[in-house]
Protein backbone atom coordinates (compact mmCIF):
# COMPACT_ATOMS: atom_id res chain seq x y z
CA UNK A 1 0.00 0.00 0.00
CA UNK A 2 1.44 3.39 -0.96
CA UNK A 3 1.67 5.55 2.15
CA UNK A 4 -1.61 8.50 1.41
CA UNK A 5 1.10 11.24 2.81
CA UNK A 6 3.37 10.98 -0.29
CA UNK A 7 0.83 11.75 -2.39
CA UNK A 8 0.09 14.54 -0.42
CA UNK A 9 3.12 16.84 0.01
CA UNK A 10 4.17 19.57 -1.73
CA UNK A 11 0.59 20.98 -1.09
CA UNK A 12 -0.80 24.97 -2.02
CA UNK A 13 -3.26 26.35 0.12
CA UNK A 14 -4.47 29.60 0.03
CA UNK A 15 -3.51 31.20 3.33
CA UNK A 16 -6.06 34.11 4.07
CA UNK A 17 -7.48 36.59 1.10
CA UNK A 18 -3.94 37.94 0.39
CA UNK A 19 -1.54 34.60 0.71
CA UNK A 20 -0.98 31.46 -0.67
CA UNK A 21 0.85 28.58 1.16
CA UNK A 22 3.10 25.75 -0.34
CA UNK A 23 4.18 23.35 1.93
CA UNK A 24 6.57 20.34 1.78
CA UNK A 25 5.15 18.35 4.62
CA UNK A 26 3.46 18.63 8.22
CA UNK A 27 6.41 17.61 10.32
CA UNK A 28 10.52 18.48 10.34
CA UNK A 29 12.35 16.77 7.93
CA UNK A 30 15.32 18.05 6.44
CA UNK A 31 14.67 17.54 2.65
CA UNK A 32 11.10 19.62 3.42
CA UNK A 33 13.35 22.66 5.21
CA UNK A 34 15.40 22.38 2.18
CA UNK A 35 12.61 22.10 -0.45
CA UNK A 36 11.15 25.00 1.34
CA UNK A 37 14.28 27.43 0.87
CA UNK A 38 15.20 26.12 -3.17
CA UNK A 39 11.36 26.72 -3.37
CA UNK A 40 11.67 30.24 -1.86
CA UNK A 41 14.73 31.26 -3.56
CA UNK A 42 13.01 29.96 -6.90
CA UNK A 43 9.90 32.14 -6.72
CA UNK A 44 12.39 35.40 -5.88
CA UNK A 45 13.60 34.92 -9.23
CA UNK A 46 10.95 34.38 -10.84
CA UNK A 47 9.06 37.61 -9.59
CA UNK A 48 5.61 36.88 -10.44
CA UNK A 49 3.59 40.08 -10.66
CA UNK A 50 1.23 40.51 -8.06
CA UNK A 51 3.58 38.64 -5.60
CA UNK A 52 4.44 41.58 -2.52
CA UNK A 53 6.80 39.14 -0.46
CA UNK A 54 7.53 35.70 0.00
CA UNK A 55 8.87 33.85 3.42
CA UNK A 56 9.92 30.34 4.61
CA UNK A 57 8.99 28.96 7.84
CA UNK A 58 10.50 25.38 8.79
CA UNK A 59 8.68 23.60 5.78
CA UNK A 60 6.90 25.78 3.61
CA UNK A 61 6.80 28.99 1.62
CA UNK A 62 4.59 31.69 1.96
CA UNK A 63 3.62 34.45 -0.75
CA UNK A 64 2.16 37.63 0.31
CA UNK A 65 -0.23 38.78 -2.63
CA UNK A 66 -1.97 41.72 -3.92
CA UNK A 67 -5.29 39.97 -4.83
CA UNK A 68 -6.36 43.05 -6.32
CA UNK A 69 -3.36 43.48 -8.23
CA UNK A 70 -3.22 40.18 -9.74
CA UNK A 71 -5.12 37.14 -10.08
CA UNK A 72 -4.69 34.71 -7.02
CA UNK A 73 -5.64 31.77 -9.58
CA UNK A 74 -2.87 32.61 -12.06
CA UNK A 75 -0.27 32.96 -9.52
CA UNK A 76 -1.45 29.36 -8.58
CA UNK A 77 -1.07 27.95 -11.53
CA UNK A 78 2.17 29.67 -11.70
CA UNK A 79 3.51 27.91 -8.59
CA UNK A 80 1.79 24.48 -9.66
CA UNK A 81 4.24 24.68 -12.79
CA UNK A 82 6.93 25.40 -10.42
CA UNK A 83 6.27 22.89 -8.13
CA UNK A 84 6.10 20.18 -10.72
CA UNK A 85 9.32 21.50 -12.53
CA UNK A 86 11.71 19.45 -10.26
CA UNK A 87 12.05 16.96 -7.07
CA UNK A 88 12.31 20.20 -4.49
CA UNK A 89 13.22 17.55 -1.42
CA UNK A 90 16.71 16.98 -3.76
CA UNK A 91 17.68 20.64 -4.70
CA UNK A 92 20.59 21.91 -3.17
CA UNK A 93 21.50 24.16 0.25
CA UNK A 94 21.20 27.65 -0.47
CA UNK A 95 24.58 29.83 -1.73
CA UNK A 96 27.08 31.04 -0.17
CA UNK A 97 26.37 29.22 3.39
CA UNK A 98 29.17 29.71 6.51
CA UNK A 99 30.01 28.11 9.69
CA UNK A 100 29.80 30.28 12.57
CA UNK A 101 31.52 29.65 15.68
CA UNK A 102 29.29 31.13 18.73
CA UNK A 103 30.59 31.35 22.31
CA UNK A 104 28.43 29.55 24.95
CA UNK A 105 28.22 29.65 28.60
CA UNK A 106 26.48 27.07 29.86
CA UNK A 107 24.29 27.07 32.49
CA UNK A 108 25.62 29.04 35.60
CA UNK A 109 23.41 32.21 36.54
CA UNK A 110 23.78 33.48 32.57
CA UNK A 111 21.41 30.28 31.91
CA UNK A 112 19.56 28.92 35.04
CA UNK A 113 17.73 25.90 33.06
CA UNK A 114 20.21 23.58 31.68
CA UNK A 115 20.10 21.30 34.22
CA UNK A 116 16.19 21.37 33.79
CA UNK A 117 16.87 21.00 30.20
CA UNK A 118 19.93 17.91 30.56
CA UNK A 119 17.17 16.60 32.98
CA UNK A 120 14.14 16.74 30.46
CA UNK A 121 16.77 15.22 27.90
CA UNK A 122 17.82 12.20 30.36
CA UNK A 123 21.64 13.06 30.59
CA UNK A 124 23.82 14.74 33.04
CA UNK A 125 25.05 18.05 32.77
CA UNK A 126 28.31 17.18 31.25
CA UNK A 127 26.95 15.20 28.51
CA UNK A 128 24.94 17.64 27.82
CA UNK A 129 27.07 20.09 27.32
CA UNK A 130 28.99 18.16 25.08
CA UNK A 131 25.70 17.47 23.03
CA UNK A 132 24.80 21.30 22.81
CA UNK A 133 28.41 22.27 22.42
CA UNK A 134 29.69 19.34 19.92
CA UNK A 135 26.58 19.39 17.48
CA UNK A 136 27.28 21.38 14.30
CA UNK A 137 23.34 22.52 13.92
CA UNK A 138 22.10 24.33 10.93
CA UNK A 139 19.65 27.10 10.90
CA UNK A 140 16.49 25.59 9.11
CA UNK A 141 14.49 29.45 9.37
CA UNK A 142 14.67 32.85 10.57
CA UNK A 143 11.57 33.70 12.46
CA UNK A 144 9.24 34.50 15.21
CA UNK A 145 11.53 37.65 15.90
CA UNK A 146 13.85 39.72 13.86
CA UNK A 147 16.59 37.78 13.04
CA UNK A 148 16.03 34.96 15.18
CA UNK A 149 17.05 31.18 14.13
CA UNK A 150 15.22 27.86 14.68
CA UNK A 151 18.81 25.80 14.49
CA UNK A 152 18.73 21.65 14.21
CA UNK A 153 18.71 19.11 14.62
CA UNK A 154 20.03 17.88 18.40
CA UNK A 155 20.30 13.70 19.32
CA UNK A 156 17.28 12.27 19.70
CA UNK A 157 17.53 12.50 23.72
CA UNK A 158 16.68 16.43 22.61
CA UNK A 159 12.63 15.53 22.02
CA UNK A 160 11.96 17.28 24.62
CA UNK A 161 8.63 19.05 24.90
CA UNK A 162 8.22 23.04 25.63
CA UNK A 163 7.42 23.91 29.09
CA UNK A 164 3.80 24.57 29.66
CA UNK A 165 4.27 27.66 31.91
CA UNK A 166 6.36 30.36 30.14
CA UNK A 167 9.42 32.08 31.19
CA UNK A 168 8.62 35.26 31.89
CA UNK A 169 11.61 36.73 30.00
CA UNK A 170 14.91 35.35 28.27
CA UNK A 171 17.90 37.98 27.31
CA UNK A 172 19.00 38.76 24.30
CA UNK A 173 21.70 36.09 22.67
CA UNK A 174 19.53 33.46 25.02
CA UNK A 175 20.34 29.62 23.68
CA UNK A 176 17.05 27.97 24.08
CA UNK A 177 15.84 23.84 23.52
CA UNK A 178 13.38 21.89 22.71
CA UNK A 179 12.23 19.73 19.87
CA UNK A 180 15.19 18.49 19.08
CA UNK A 181 15.89 22.48 18.20
CA UNK A 182 17.74 25.29 19.55
CA UNK A 183 16.35 29.08 18.94
CA UNK A 184 19.01 31.99 20.12
CA UNK A 185 16.94 34.79 20.74
CA UNK A 186 17.70 37.94 19.06
CA UNK A 187 15.25 39.59 21.57
CA UNK A 188 13.87 39.92 24.86
CA UNK A 189 10.51 37.93 25.47
CA UNK A 190 9.06 35.51 27.00
CA UNK A 191 9.47 31.74 26.07
CA UNK A 192 8.03 28.06 26.77
CA UNK A 193 11.90 26.73 25.52
CA UNK A 194 14.27 26.34 28.69
CA UNK A 195 17.21 28.35 28.78
CA UNK A 196 20.63 26.38 28.55
CA UNK A 197 22.97 28.51 27.27
CA UNK A 198 24.34 32.20 26.88
CA UNK A 199 25.76 34.14 23.91
CA UNK A 200 27.12 38.05 23.55
CA UNK A 201 25.52 37.51 19.78
CA UNK A 202 23.58 40.66 18.91
CA UNK A 203 21.08 38.65 16.26
CA UNK A 204 19.38 41.58 14.70
CA UNK A 205 21.39 44.95 14.28
CA UNK A 206 19.13 47.59 12.57
CA UNK A 207 21.44 50.38 12.38
CA UNK A 208 23.78 48.32 10.38
CA UNK A 209 23.86 47.91 6.75
CA UNK A 210 23.80 43.78 7.45
CA UNK A 211 20.79 43.93 10.01
CA UNK A 212 20.37 40.27 10.53
CA UNK A 213 23.32 38.32 10.82
CA UNK A 214 22.70 34.57 10.39
CA UNK A 215 20.87 32.64 7.18
CA UNK A 216 18.78 29.75 6.66
CA UNK A 217 21.18 27.23 5.50
CA UNK A 218 24.12 28.86 7.71
CA UNK A 219 25.75 26.13 9.89
CA UNK A 220 26.35 27.00 14.23
CA UNK A 221 28.86 25.60 16.55
CA UNK A 222 28.12 26.72 20.27
CA UNK A 223 31.45 26.07 21.45
CA UNK A 224 31.79 26.59 25.70
CA UNK A 225 33.41 29.30 27.76
CA UNK A 226 33.76 30.99 30.95
CA UNK A 227 31.24 33.98 31.88
CA UNK A 228 34.46 35.77 32.50
CA UNK A 229 35.38 34.55 28.81
CA UNK A 230 32.07 35.78 27.55
CA UNK A 231 32.14 39.06 29.47
CA UNK A 232 34.97 40.05 27.64
CA UNK A 233 33.84 39.48 24.18
CA UNK A 234 30.91 41.38 24.83
CA UNK A 235 32.28 44.41 23.53
CA UNK A 236 32.94 42.82 20.50
CA UNK A 237 29.82 43.19 18.00
CA UNK A 238 29.39 39.78 17.52
CA UNK A 239 30.10 38.80 20.87
CA UNK A 240 33.40 36.71 20.16
CA UNK A 241 31.62 34.82 17.23
CA UNK A 242 33.07 33.95 13.98
CA UNK A 243 32.30 32.62 10.38
CA UNK A 244 34.18 30.86 7.82
CA UNK A 245 32.44 30.41 4.26
CA UNK A 246 31.20 26.88 3.50
CA UNK A 247 32.59 25.34 0.21
CA UNK B 1 13.21 77.20 16.20
CA UNK B 2 12.99 73.70 14.26
CA UNK B 3 9.47 72.64 13.39
CA UNK B 4 8.48 70.32 15.89
CA UNK B 5 5.68 69.40 18.30
CA UNK B 6 6.95 69.34 22.20
CA UNK B 7 4.97 66.79 24.10
CA UNK B 8 3.99 68.46 27.33
CA UNK B 9 2.46 65.47 28.71
CA UNK B 10 2.09 61.75 27.22
CA UNK B 11 -0.14 59.58 27.45
CA UNK B 12 1.07 55.81 28.23
CA UNK B 13 0.96 54.32 24.64
CA UNK B 14 2.13 56.85 22.32
CA UNK B 15 3.94 55.64 19.61
CA UNK B 16 5.26 57.22 16.12
CA UNK B 17 3.92 54.83 13.21
CA UNK B 18 3.60 55.07 9.42
CA UNK B 19 2.65 52.28 6.78
CA UNK B 20 5.18 49.75 8.55
CA UNK B 21 8.29 47.95 6.73
CA UNK B 22 6.80 45.51 4.30
CA UNK B 23 9.02 42.70 3.19
CA UNK B 24 10.69 41.65 5.90
CA UNK B 25 8.92 38.28 7.12
CA UNK B 26 11.66 35.98 5.70
CA UNK B 27 14.07 37.91 7.80
CA UNK B 28 11.72 37.36 11.23
CA UNK B 29 10.82 40.98 11.36
CA UNK B 30 6.81 41.20 10.75
CA UNK B 31 5.25 44.88 8.90
CA UNK B 32 4.07 46.56 12.30
CA UNK B 33 2.52 50.21 11.06
CA UNK B 34 -0.38 51.72 12.25
CA UNK B 35 -2.62 49.28 13.97
CA UNK B 36 -5.52 50.92 12.08
CA UNK B 37 -4.01 51.41 8.56
CA UNK B 38 -7.51 53.41 7.70
CA UNK B 39 -7.02 55.78 10.05
CA UNK B 40 -3.86 56.44 8.82
CA UNK B 41 -5.50 56.55 5.16
CA UNK B 42 -7.87 59.08 6.57
CA UNK B 43 -5.53 61.66 8.32
CA UNK B 44 -3.65 61.71 5.24
CA UNK B 45 -6.87 62.51 2.67
CA UNK B 46 -7.86 64.96 5.79
CA UNK B 47 -4.37 67.06 5.43
CA UNK B 48 -3.63 66.14 1.54
CA UNK B 49 -0.53 64.40 1.96
CA UNK B 50 1.03 60.73 0.93
CA UNK B 51 -0.24 58.00 2.68
CA UNK B 52 2.83 56.74 4.12
CA UNK B 53 3.99 59.84 6.53
CA UNK B 54 4.09 58.92 10.51
CA UNK B 55 1.79 59.90 12.75
CA UNK B 56 1.47 59.36 16.44
CA UNK B 57 -0.86 56.58 17.13
CA UNK B 58 -2.11 56.75 20.45
CA UNK B 59 -3.69 53.96 22.55
CA UNK B 60 -6.82 54.78 24.79
CA UNK B 61 -5.47 58.40 25.57
CA UNK B 62 -3.62 61.35 23.89
CA UNK B 63 -1.72 63.99 26.09
CA UNK B 64 -0.78 67.58 26.03
CA UNK B 65 0.94 69.16 23.07
CA UNK B 66 2.25 72.25 21.70
CA UNK B 67 3.85 73.37 18.57
CA UNK B 68 7.15 75.18 17.86
CA UNK B 69 5.36 77.00 14.93
CA UNK B 70 2.18 77.18 13.53
CA UNK B 71 1.40 73.65 12.11
CA UNK B 72 -1.79 71.72 10.60
CA UNK B 73 -2.93 68.83 12.10
CA UNK B 74 -5.79 65.80 11.36
CA UNK B 75 -7.16 64.05 13.69
CA UNK B 76 -8.19 60.31 13.50
CA UNK B 77 -9.19 56.92 14.58
CA UNK B 78 -10.65 56.49 17.93
CA UNK B 79 -12.62 59.64 19.00
CA UNK B 80 -10.92 61.17 21.55
CA UNK B 81 -11.87 64.48 23.45
CA UNK B 82 -9.95 67.03 21.77
CA UNK B 83 -9.16 70.89 22.34
CA UNK B 84 -7.03 73.65 21.64
CA UNK B 85 -6.59 76.11 24.30
CA UNK B 86 -9.36 75.04 25.82
CA UNK B 87 -12.17 75.02 22.75
CA UNK B 88 -12.95 71.50 21.89
CA UNK B 89 -12.41 70.88 18.36
CA UNK B 90 -13.91 68.21 16.21
CA UNK B 91 -12.62 64.39 15.52
CA UNK B 92 -12.71 63.26 12.04
CA UNK B 93 -11.40 67.06 10.84
CA UNK B 94 -8.48 69.16 9.95
CA UNK B 95 -7.65 72.07 12.21
CA UNK B 96 -4.59 74.63 12.30
CA UNK B 97 -2.28 74.44 15.71
CA UNK B 98 -1.34 77.96 16.23
CA UNK B 99 2.27 78.34 17.57
CA UNK B 100 2.41 77.93 21.25
CA UNK B 101 -1.19 77.12 21.51
CA UNK B 102 -1.72 73.67 23.50
CA UNK B 103 -3.70 71.10 21.98
CA UNK B 104 -5.37 68.11 24.51
CA UNK B 105 -6.11 64.86 23.83
CA UNK B 106 -8.15 63.28 26.66
CA UNK B 107 -9.43 59.15 26.57
CA UNK B 108 -11.05 57.65 23.91
CA UNK B 109 -14.89 57.69 23.91
CA UNK B 110 -14.84 54.33 21.98
CA UNK B 111 -12.19 52.53 20.24
CA UNK B 112 -8.83 52.22 21.22
CA UNK B 113 -6.10 54.11 18.65
CA UNK B 114 -6.47 57.92 17.88
CA UNK B 115 -4.19 59.22 15.46
CA UNK B 116 -2.16 62.73 15.25
CA UNK B 117 -1.32 63.65 11.92
CA UNK B 118 0.97 66.92 11.29
CA UNK B 119 1.23 68.43 8.08
CA UNK B 120 4.56 67.12 6.32
CA UNK B 121 4.35 64.32 8.54
CA UNK B 122 7.19 63.19 11.80
CA UNK B 123 9.88 63.41 11.27
CA UNK B 124 12.77 60.87 12.57
CA UNK B 125 15.08 58.38 11.78
CA UNK B 126 13.86 55.63 9.36
CA UNK B 127 15.07 52.48 10.16
CA UNK B 128 14.64 49.49 7.63
CA UNK B 129 12.18 51.48 5.46
CA UNK B 130 10.30 53.24 7.99
CA UNK B 131 9.41 55.18 11.27
CA UNK B 132 7.27 53.39 13.29
CA UNK B 133 8.11 51.68 16.83
CA UNK B 134 8.25 47.86 16.49
CA UNK B 135 8.50 47.79 20.12
CA UNK B 136 8.26 44.43 20.79
CA UNK B 137 11.52 44.27 17.62
CA UNK B 138 13.19 46.90 19.80
CA UNK B 139 12.90 49.35 17.03
CA UNK B 140 11.68 52.84 17.76
CA UNK B 141 10.52 53.90 21.31
CA UNK B 142 7.45 54.99 23.24
CA UNK B 143 6.77 58.88 23.59
CA UNK B 144 7.17 59.88 26.68
CA UNK B 145 6.64 63.40 28.65
CA UNK B 146 8.61 66.07 27.59
CA UNK B 147 9.99 64.48 23.71
CA UNK B 148 10.33 66.92 21.22
CA UNK B 149 8.98 65.25 17.85
CA UNK B 150 10.48 67.03 14.68
CA UNK B 151 7.60 67.69 11.64
CA UNK B 152 8.43 67.24 8.21
CA UNK B 153 8.42 70.08 6.29
CA UNK B 154 4.55 71.16 4.87
CA UNK B 155 3.29 71.77 1.67
CA UNK B 156 0.36 73.32 3.09
CA UNK B 157 -2.95 73.08 2.42
CA UNK B 158 -6.40 73.65 3.66
CA UNK B 159 -7.36 73.05 7.18
CA UNK B 160 -10.91 73.16 8.84
CA UNK B 161 -12.10 69.78 6.44
CA UNK B 162 -14.19 66.66 8.17
CA UNK B 163 -14.54 63.53 7.41
CA UNK B 164 -17.16 61.17 7.36
CA UNK B 165 -16.71 58.10 9.06
CA UNK B 166 -18.73 55.24 9.45
CA UNK B 167 -18.04 53.86 13.58
CA UNK B 168 -15.66 50.98 13.28
CA UNK B 169 -14.99 51.44 16.96
CA UNK B 170 -17.64 49.37 18.82
CA UNK B 171 -16.75 46.04 17.58
CA UNK B 172 -19.82 44.48 15.84
CA UNK B 173 -19.01 41.84 13.12
CA UNK B 174 -16.01 41.09 10.92
CA UNK B 175 -15.59 39.16 7.93
CA UNK B 176 -13.89 35.85 7.96
CA UNK B 177 -12.14 33.58 4.99
CA UNK B 178 -10.60 30.15 5.89
CA UNK B 179 -7.12 29.36 6.14
CA UNK B 180 -4.89 26.54 5.63
CA UNK B 181 -5.49 25.06 9.11
CA UNK B 182 -9.17 25.97 9.09
CA UNK B 183 -9.75 21.91 7.56
CA UNK B 184 -7.95 21.08 11.16
CA UNK B 185 -11.56 21.93 12.68
CA UNK B 186 -14.22 19.84 12.41
CA UNK B 187 -17.56 21.38 10.68
CA UNK B 188 -20.00 21.73 13.46
CA UNK B 189 -17.04 23.31 15.21
CA UNK B 190 -16.41 26.51 12.36
CA UNK B 191 -20.16 26.38 12.43
CA UNK B 192 -20.29 27.30 16.44
CA UNK B 193 -17.18 29.79 15.96
CA UNK B 194 -19.40 31.64 13.49
CA UNK B 195 -22.24 31.91 15.54
CA UNK B 196 -20.54 32.58 19.20
CA UNK B 197 -20.40 35.99 20.41
CA UNK B 198 -17.06 36.99 21.91
CA UNK B 199 -15.90 39.57 23.96
CA UNK B 200 -12.81 41.20 23.77
CA UNK B 201 -10.28 40.45 27.06
CA UNK B 202 -8.24 43.39 28.67
CA UNK B 203 -5.33 40.92 27.64
CA UNK B 204 -4.34 42.85 23.70
CA UNK B 205 -2.03 45.06 22.52
CA UNK B 206 -0.56 46.02 19.47
CA UNK B 207 0.85 42.47 18.22
CA UNK B 208 -2.88 40.92 18.89
CA UNK B 209 -5.80 40.80 21.03
CA UNK B 210 -7.52 37.75 23.04
CA UNK B 211 -11.23 37.43 22.45
CA UNK B 212 -13.30 35.27 24.98
CA UNK B 213 -16.30 33.44 23.56
CA UNK B 214 -19.56 33.18 25.19
CA UNK B 215 -19.53 29.55 25.57
CA UNK B 216 -17.21 26.74 25.28
CA UNK B 217 -13.50 27.46 23.70
CA UNK B 218 -12.38 25.88 20.45
CA UNK B 219 -10.51 22.83 19.52
CA UNK B 220 -8.76 21.25 16.36
CA UNK B 221 -9.85 17.76 15.96
CA UNK B 222 -7.62 15.45 18.05
CA UNK B 223 -6.06 18.49 19.58
CA UNK B 224 -3.49 18.09 16.68
CA UNK B 225 0.20 19.98 17.37
CA UNK B 226 1.13 22.11 14.18
CA UNK B 227 5.21 22.90 13.61
CA UNK B 228 5.43 26.19 13.72
CA UNK B 229 4.21 28.58 10.34
CA UNK B 230 4.30 31.42 9.40
CA UNK B 231 1.50 33.92 10.65
CA UNK B 232 0.59 37.18 9.60
CA UNK B 233 -1.60 39.80 10.98
CA UNK B 234 -5.84 39.20 10.75
CA UNK B 235 -4.48 35.04 11.70
CA UNK B 236 -7.28 34.05 14.32
CA UNK B 237 -4.79 31.50 16.87
CA UNK B 238 -6.74 29.05 18.55
CA UNK B 239 -4.64 29.19 21.80
CA UNK B 240 -4.10 26.02 23.96
CA UNK B 241 -6.99 26.58 26.11
CA UNK B 242 -9.19 27.32 23.11
CA UNK B 243 -9.71 30.96 23.41
CA UNK B 244 -9.05 32.55 19.88
CA UNK B 245 -6.44 35.17 19.68
CA UNK B 246 -6.36 37.76 16.50
CA UNK B 247 -2.91 38.91 14.98
CA UNK B 248 -2.74 42.46 14.37
CA UNK B 249 -0.02 44.48 13.04
CA UNK B 250 3.07 43.56 15.28
CA UNK B 251 2.71 40.14 15.32
CA UNK B 252 5.15 37.63 15.61
CA UNK B 253 6.01 35.68 12.39
CA UNK B 254 5.87 32.57 13.09
CA UNK B 255 3.35 30.48 15.44
CA UNK B 256 2.90 26.87 16.71
CA UNK B 257 -1.14 27.29 17.42
CA UNK B 258 -4.00 26.15 14.92
CA UNK B 259 -5.33 29.37 13.12
CA UNK B 260 -9.32 28.39 12.78
CA UNK B 261 -9.48 31.49 9.77
CA UNK B 262 -8.20 35.10 8.77
CA UNK B 263 -9.78 38.12 8.84
CA UNK B 264 -10.08 39.73 6.17
CA UNK B 265 -7.63 43.08 6.43
CA UNK B 266 -10.35 45.88 5.41
CA UNK B 267 -11.64 44.83 8.48
CA UNK B 268 -8.60 44.17 10.60
CA UNK B 269 -9.22 47.72 11.62
CA UNK B 270 -12.80 46.95 13.83
CA UNK B 271 -11.08 44.51 15.62
CA UNK B 272 -8.07 46.15 16.35
CA UNK B 273 -10.01 49.36 17.67
CA UNK B 274 -12.86 47.19 19.80
CA UNK B 275 -11.54 48.08 23.28
CA UNK B 276 -11.67 45.83 26.10
CA UNK B 277 -15.20 44.58 27.09
CA UNK B 278 -16.63 45.13 23.25
CA UNK B 279 -18.51 42.86 21.68
CA UNK B 280 -16.89 40.92 18.29
CA UNK B 281 -18.63 38.25 16.11
CA UNK B 282 -16.67 36.62 13.30
CA UNK B 283 -18.74 35.53 10.42
CA UNK B 284 -17.11 33.18 7.67
CA UNK B 285 -17.19 34.75 3.80
CA UNK B 286 -16.27 32.92 0.59
CA UNK B 287 -12.80 34.11 -0.86
CA UNK B 288 -14.38 35.74 -3.97
CA UNK B 289 -16.99 37.73 -1.04
CA UNK B 290 -13.67 38.62 0.26
CA UNK B 291 -11.85 39.97 -2.40
CA UNK B 292 -14.89 41.78 -4.13
CA UNK B 293 -14.91 43.43 0.22
CA UNK B 294 -11.24 44.59 -0.36
CA UNK B 295 -12.03 45.86 -3.52
CA UNK B 296 -14.80 47.66 -2.75
CA UNK B 297 -12.62 48.47 0.87
CA UNK B 298 -9.77 50.17 -1.90
CA UNK B 299 -11.95 52.15 -3.69
CA UNK B 300 -13.40 53.80 -0.53
CA UNK B 301 -9.66 54.61 0.54
CA UNK B 302 -8.82 56.08 -2.41
CA UNK B 303 -12.41 58.20 -2.34
CA UNK B 304 -11.42 59.47 0.88
CA UNK B 305 -9.45 62.63 -0.25
CA UNK B 306 -12.83 63.70 -2.45
CA UNK B 307 -15.39 62.99 0.45
CA UNK B 308 -13.63 65.37 3.12
CA UNK B 309 -15.62 68.80 3.06
CA UNK B 310 -15.57 71.98 5.31
CA UNK B 311 -16.62 72.02 8.71
CA UNK B 312 -20.05 73.19 8.60
CA UNK B 313 -19.12 76.35 9.97
CA UNK B 314 -16.06 78.86 9.33
CA UNK B 315 -13.15 77.69 11.60
CA UNK B 316 -12.24 81.04 12.92
CA UNK B 317 -16.00 80.99 14.28
CA UNK B 318 -15.69 78.01 16.14
CA UNK B 319 -14.81 79.96 19.76
CA UNK B 320 -18.39 81.28 19.52
CA UNK B 321 -20.13 78.35 17.98
CA UNK B 322 -18.95 75.98 21.11
CA UNK B 323 -20.38 78.42 23.31
CA UNK B 324 -23.51 78.16 21.57
CA UNK B 325 -23.58 74.67 21.79
CA UNK B 326 -22.70 74.52 25.17
CA UNK B 327 -25.65 76.67 25.93
CA UNK B 328 -27.92 74.25 23.65
CA UNK B 329 -26.51 71.53 25.41
CA UNK B 330 -24.93 69.90 22.49
CA UNK B 331 -21.34 68.91 24.39
CA UNK B 332 -20.39 66.68 21.58
CA UNK B 333 -18.13 68.67 19.71
CA UNK B 334 -19.86 67.33 16.77
CA UNK B 335 -19.84 70.88 14.85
Amino acid sequence: MTDPAAQQWPRIRPAGLDGLLVSFGDRLSEPANRAALAFRAAVERAGWDGVEECSTSLVSVYLRLDPLAADPGTIRAQADALLAGRNWYDAPLPQGRRLWRIPTVYGTGLAPQLHEAAQEAGLGVDDAIAHLSGTRLRVQTIGFAPGQPYLGELPPEWDIPRQTALTDSVPVGALTVAIRQVVLFSVSTPTGWRHAGQTAIRLFRPESATPFILRPGDEVLFPQVTPEELENMRSDADGGARAEALA
Amino acid sequence: MTRALIVRQAGPGLSLQDTGRPGYLVYGLSRGGAADRLALAEGAALLGQPGDLAALEMAGMGGAFEATQTIRIALTGAPMQAAIDGTAVTWNASHTLAAGATLTIGAARAGVYGYLHVGGGFDGPVTLGSRSAHLASGLGARIESGASLPVGPDKGGETGLALPVDDRFSGGTVRVVPGPQTGLFPDDEIARFDATQFTRDTRGNRMGVRVVPDGDGFAPEGGLSVLSEVIVPGDIQITGDGTPFVLLAECQTTGGYPRIGAVLPCDLPRVAQAAAGTGLRFRFVTPGDGVQAMSRARAHRKALAKSAHPLLRDPHTIRDLLAYQLISGVTDGGL
